[in-house]
C-alpha cells in the first residue's frame, strides 16, 4: 500500500455538502433530537443513535465503563440472551455496530429496508438500547477480555505511544484517561446499570436516520427507539481542558522503529476556527501526498512510511497532533524536520498557490465524501451530536473558500502555541 | 482483537448485486488491455482503477519486494510528469489515489468527481508506460520501503507470524515470499531491478482497467482508446508453474517476539477455485469458514470466545480465488491462564466437531442470508463493486460468474461441508506458527538495518 488512511481524520477532512440532499430535522415526543435523509435508491435503511455516554463522563478510577457499558447493550436485553441477539441479528442479515469514545456512545443498525426484515431489527435494536440486562458473568468475562487486551497493548510501542500522548495532554482530565488493569478491575455491575440510566436518555440523544422509509416512518422509527430509554440524558459536558507544559517524554521499547507524537489540546467542534484549521492543516499534514510533512519527512529524506498531521476537534479542545514512526537511530533528524516545518507553517501559513490548491481539493472533492449512505449516516450524526447548522453541507463550500493566509495564520497562533507543544517518543535512544 | 487472517476471508468469493441488464460492459483494445465498466449512477463520483496481473508470486529469489517497490516508484516521475505531480493532478481534481501490491497483482486506483475522470485516464495510461526511474528517487523511496517494513511487519508480532507461517507452509511455490519483501532483498535491490520489473511486466496485454460509477461505458471505451489505445502489447516472461510438492508431515515453527498474549496460526492447504461451474470443493471450504467465523453467531465466537471462554479472539478464513496454491488458516490468541496448546486442541476440536456431525440447516441459512444481503450492501460503495470485479479478474475468475459464484455458494450442502472437513484437514498438509511471546524488558533492542547505502 502506497501510504496509510487514517480513519481518525474523518472529522475534520471528511465533509460534504450536496446541493440536493435534503436533512429534514425535528425533536421527538421522546425529546430526542432526529435527523433524517430520505433516499430510495437501495433498499437499505441506516440508523444511528448517539448519546453523551464516552470516556469523558467517567471517573479514572473507573476507566473502560463507557465502553464496557456500550458493548454489553448486546449481552443480553429483556428477555434475550446474547446468543439470542447474534442469532437473530443474522437471520435477519442485520448489522449492529458503533461504540464508545472520548464523547460519544454510538448504537448503530444497518438493515434490509424490506418491512419483516426491517421491524424485527428496529425491535432488536429498541431492546438493546432500552432494556439491557448487562449479565454478570459475561460482564467478567468481557472485563477479563479487556484486561488482556490492556496487557497485550502495553507491549506495543504504537499503543504506547497513543495513551502516554494522551495522558500527557490532557493532564487530570477524563480526555488523557486510558482504562488500566485496575480500573477494568474495579468496575461492577452497579456501575453499568447507572451509566445506561444516566447516559442513555432520550432528552440529548440524537437519532440519525438515512435509506429506504418515508418521513412518517421515520418519524415513528425515531420515537419507537427512544420512547422507552431510560430518564437520563440533557446537556452533558466534560469538565474543563487544561493546556500542558511544554514537554518531551521518551520511552524506552525494543522496536525498530520509533513512534512519535507532537501536538495538544487544540479546538472544540463549535470553534469559529475550526474552517481556518481544517484548510490549513491540508496543506501542512492533512493531505496526504501534497503535504508538506509528507514531502520534507518522507519524499525528500524517506524518513518515514507515514507521517501526518490532524485537528480531531470534541465537544472539547480535541488534540491537534503530528504523527510519524521512524527507524530509530534517525528520530531526532525526523523530529528536526518536523519542527522547521511547522514553525514556518506557524511564521507564514500557507503560500497562495498552496491555499489555492487545498481549497480546490476540498471544494471539489465533495461528492467523494458524500456518496454512500454510510458516509452520509456519519455526518447526520455529526452535524446532530455537535449542534452544527443543518445548513452545514450547503455553507461548505463557502466557508472554505472564504479563508485567507492571514486567518490560517491566527488561528494556528490561537491553537498551536509551541508554550503547549507535547512530544512524545517512544523506543527512544 | 481481530485475528490478522481473517480480512482473508472477506475478499473471497465476494458477491455483487444482480446486474441490471448486461452491466458492467467489457471491451478488449487491439493491444490487449481489457476495460470493464459497471455503470452506477447514484453519486456523481468514479473509481478508476488499473490492475496488473504481476505481483509478489511473479518475483524471484533476491529481488523480492520488488513488485511493491515498483508501486511505490509510479508516484515518480515520467517523460511527461514532474515527480511528485501526479498525486497533485489528482488532489487538485479533489479525489484521492493510493495503490496496492498483492501475492497475485499490483493496482492503482483514483476516486474522482466524475469530470476528472478522462484526465485520470490519461494520468494513469501515461504512466503505465512512460516511467522514467533513476537512481536518486529510487535512493529516497527504498528507505520509506523499508520503514514501511519496520512498521508492519517487524514490529508487528503476529505479522512475523504470518511471515513464518507463509515461509514454512510453503518451499517451492513463490508464496513463500512476503509481499513487502525480506529486508536484505530491500538493502540491497537497485534501481535496475525496479526497472526491469517494470519493463517486463508494465504491459496493456498484462493489465485490465476497471471502472465504476456515474459514467457512460462507451464513453470510457471511447477515453480507453484514446490514452491507452496506442501502448504496444509486448511478450510477457514466462511464467513457470513452481507448484508446491506433496507436503508429508506436520511443519511446527515458533516466532519470539516482545508481547504478551501468545498467538497461534494453523494453515493446511486446500484446492482453489478453476472451474466455475464444476468445483465444488471451494464453495464447501468457504461455507466451512464462514460457519466458524462468518459473523457474531458463528461458532468460534459462541463456543471459543464466549462459551468455553478459551479464546480471546479465534478466526477462520479461506481464500479460493487467487493465482496461487490456496489454504483454510484458524489463528487465535488463548485467553490469559489458557495456553497455545489448550487453544490449538479447541480450534481442531471444531473441525472434529463438523468432521463428525455436519453442519445444521440453521447454519447453513445463516450464511446465505449473510451472503445476500452482503450483495445489497456492497451496493452502497462504489469501490467495494469495483474491487470485486478487479480481484475476481486477478484470480482469472469473470465478473460474469459473480452470480454463478453466489449461487453456488448457496447451494452447498451439510454432507458437502462435512466431507472437505474430513478431506482436507490431515496434519500431514498442516503447517502451525506460534508467537512466543517475550517481556519487553528481556527484548533485545534490534539492530538497525537498511541504513548504509553507498
Amino acid at each position: 500500500m502506497r501510504i496509510l488512511i487514517f480513519v481518525l481524520l474523518s472529522f475534520l477532512t471528511s465533509t460534504f455538502a450536496l446541493a440536493g440532499v435534503k436533512i429534514e430535522h425535528w425533536t421527538a415526543p421522546s425529546g430526542a433530537k432526529v435527523y433524517f435523509i430520505e433516499t430510495r435508491v437501495l433498499p437499505i435503511l441506516d440508523v444511528q443513535i448517539d448519546f453523551a455516554g464516552g470516556g469523558a463522563f467517567v471517573p479514572a478510577a473507573k476507566a473502560g465503563l463507557a465502553g464496557l457499558t456500550r458493548n454489553l447493550l448486546e449481552a443480553g436485553a429483556a428477555d434475550l440472551d446474547e446468543e439470542k441477539i447474534s442469532g437473530r441479528l443474522v437471520d435477519l442479515g442485520a448489522r449492529l455496530g458503533g461504540g464508545a469514545d472520548s464523547d460519544r456512545a454510538s448504537v448503530s443498525l444497518r438493515t434490509l429496508s424490506t418491512q419483516a426484515e426491517r421491524e424485527a431489527a428496529l425491535d432488536l435494536m429498541r431492546t438493546v438500547l432500552s432494556a439491557p440486562t448487562f449479565p454478570q458473568a459475561v460482564l467478567e468475562r468481557e472485563k477479563g477480555r479487556s484486561i488482556a487486551a490492556i496487557r497485550e497493548a502495553e507491549t506495543r510501542p504504537d499503543a504506547i505511544a497513543g495513551k502516554r500522548f494522551a495522558a500527557a495532554i490532557y493532564p487530570d482530565h477524563p480526555y488523557g484517561v486510558s482504562p488500566t488493569v485496575d480500573s477494568v478491575s474495579a468496575i461492577t455491575r452497579d456501575d453499568l446499570v447507572a451509566f445506561h440510566r444516566q447516559h442513555y436518555g432520550a432528552r440529548g440523544a440524537v437519532v440519525s436516520i438515512i435509506g429506504d422509509v418515508s418521513r412518517a416512518e421515520a418519524e415513528a422509527i425515531a420515537q419507537r427507539l427512544t420512547e422507552a430509554l431510560p430518564p437520563g440524558g440533557g446537556d452533558l459536558v466534560p469538565p474543563p481542558v487544561k493546556k500542558p507544559q511544554r514537554q518531551t517524554i521518551k520511552i524506552p521499547h525494543p522496536a525498530a522503529q520509533s513512534h512519535v507524537h507532537v501536538g495538544l489540546p487544540a479546538i472544540r467542534r463549535s470553534d469559529p476556527d475550526y474552517f481556518p484549521l481544517l484548510v490549513g492543516n491540508y496543506t501542512l499534514g492533512g493531505g496526504g501526498f501534497v503535504s508538506r510533512l509528507m514531502r520534507e519527512v518522507r519524499e525528500k529524506r524517506g524518513y518515514a512510511y507515514s507521517v501526518y498531521s490532524y485537528f480531531s476537534p470534541r465537544k472539547l479542545e480535541g488534540p491537534f497532533e503530528i504523527g510519524l514512526q521512524t527507524k530509530r537511530d534517525q528520530v531526532d533528524a525526523a523530529l528536526k524536520v518536523v519542527d522547521e516545518v511547522l514553525t514556518a507553517y506557524m511564521a507564514k501559513g500557507p503560500t497562495s498557490q498552496e491555499l489555492a490548491a487545498a481549497k480546490k481539493n476540498m471544494v471539489d472533492g465533495q461528492a467523494l465524501r458524500m456518496d454512500s449512505n454510510a458516509k452520509l449516516l456519519g455526518y447526520l450524526s455529526a452535524i446532530g451530536f455537535y449542534g452544527l447548522p443543518l445548513t452545514y453541507l450547503d455553507d461548505f463550500p463557502a466557508r472554505v473558500k472564504a479563508v485567507t493566509i492571514e486567518q490560517v495564520k491566527a488561528a494556528f497562533a490561537r491553537h498551536v502555541k509551541p508554550e503547549n507543544l507535547v512530544t512524545v517518543v517512544v523506543a527512544a535512544d | 482483537m481481530k485475528p490478522l487472517l481473517a480480512p482473508l476471508v472477506l475478499l473471497a468469493f465476494a458477491v455483487a448485486p444482480a446486474p441490471t441488464l448486461a452491466n458492467p460492459f467489457e471491451t478488449r483494445l487491439a493491444n490487449g488491455l481489457r476495460v470493464i465498466v459497471k455503470e452506477d449512477p447514484r453519486a456523481p463520483t468514479a473509481v478508476h482503477m488499473v490492475w496488473y496481473r504481476a505481483g509478489s508470486m511473479d518475483e524471484k529469489d533476491g529481488t523480492s519486494g520488488v513488485a511493491h517497490a515498483l508501486e511505490h516508484l509510479m508516484f515518480k516521475g515520467t517523460r511527461n510528469l514532474k515527480s511528485g505531480e501526479f498525486n497533485k493532478r489528482v488532489a487538485e481534481a479533489g479525489g484521492r489515489d493510493n495503490a496496492f501490491t498483492s501475492r497475485d497483482y499490483t493496482a492503482y486506483f483514483q476516486i474522482v468527481p466524475k469530470g476528472a475522470l478522462p484526465e485520470m485516464m490519461k494520468l494513469e495510461a501515461d504512466r503505465m508506460a512512460n516511467l522514467t526511474l533513476d537512481a536518486k528517487e529510487f535512493a529516497a523511496e527504498i528507505k520509506v520501503v523499508m520503514e514501511e517494513r519496520r512498521l508492519r511487519t517487524d514490529d508487528n508480532p503476529q505479522a512475523l507470524v504470518y511471515e513464518t507461517l507463509n515461509s514454512t507452509m510453503f518451499q517451492a511455490h513463490p508464496y513463500r515470499r512476503p509481499i513487502i519483501g525480506w529486508m536484505d532483498d530491500l538493502e540491497h535491490m537497485t534501481w535496475q531491478d525496479a526497472r526491469a520489473w517494470y519493463r517486463a511486466w508494465y504491459a496493456p496485454n498484462n493489465a485490465y482497467v476497471v471502472v465504476a460509477g456515474d459514467v457512460d461505458h462507451r464513453e470510457v471505451f471511447r477515453l480507453a482508446q484514446k490514452y491507452y489505445g496506442p501502448h504496444k502489447a509486448k511478450p510477457l516472461p514466462e511464467r513457470k508453474p513452481q507448484n508446491e510438492p506433496q507436503q508429508a508431515g506436520i511443519r511446527r515453527v515458533s516466532v519470539k517476539a516482545p508481547a504478551k498474549l501468545p498467538y497461534i496460526a494453523m494453515s493446511w492447504k486446500t484446492p482453489r477455485l478453476r472451474d466455475v461451474q464444476k468445483d465444488r470443493d471451494p464453495y464447501a471450504l468457504e461455507v466451512l469458514a464462514a460457519v466458524l467465523d462468518g459473523h457474531d453467531a458463528s461458532r468460534f465466537a459462541k463456543n471459543l470466545v464466549r462459551g468455553s471462554k478459551i479464546a480471546q479472539s479465534a478466526g477462520a478464513g479461506y481464500d479460493g480465488t487467487l493465482r496461487g496454491e490456496a489454504s483454510f488458516t484458524l489463528d487465535g490468541q488463548p485467553a490469559e491462564g489458557k495456553t497455545v496448546a489448550e487453544l490449538e486442541a479447541a480450534l481442531r476440536a471444531e473441525i472434529k466437531r463438523i468432521q463428525d456431525e455436519g453442519v445444521s440447516a440453521e447454519e447453513l441459512a445463516r450464511v446465505k442470508t449473510q451472503s445476500i444481503a452482503a450483495q445489497i450492501y456492497k451496493r452502497d460503495s462504489l469501490m467495494a463493486q469495483a474491487m470485486e470485479i478487479g480481484s475476481l479478474e486477478a484470480a482469472g475468475v469473470s465478473w460474469r460468474d459473480i452470480d454463478v459464484l453466489l449461487e453456488k455458494l448457496k447451494s452447498v450442502s451439510s454432507d458437502e461441508v462435512q466431507a472437505v472437513a474430513k478431506k482436507y484437514f490431515s496434519d500431514d498438509t498442516l503447517s502451525i506458527a506460534v508467537l512466543d511471546p517475550q517481556p519487553l524488558e528481556n527484548a533485545k533492542q534490534k539492530k538497525p538495518s537498511g541504513a548504509v547505502r553507498h
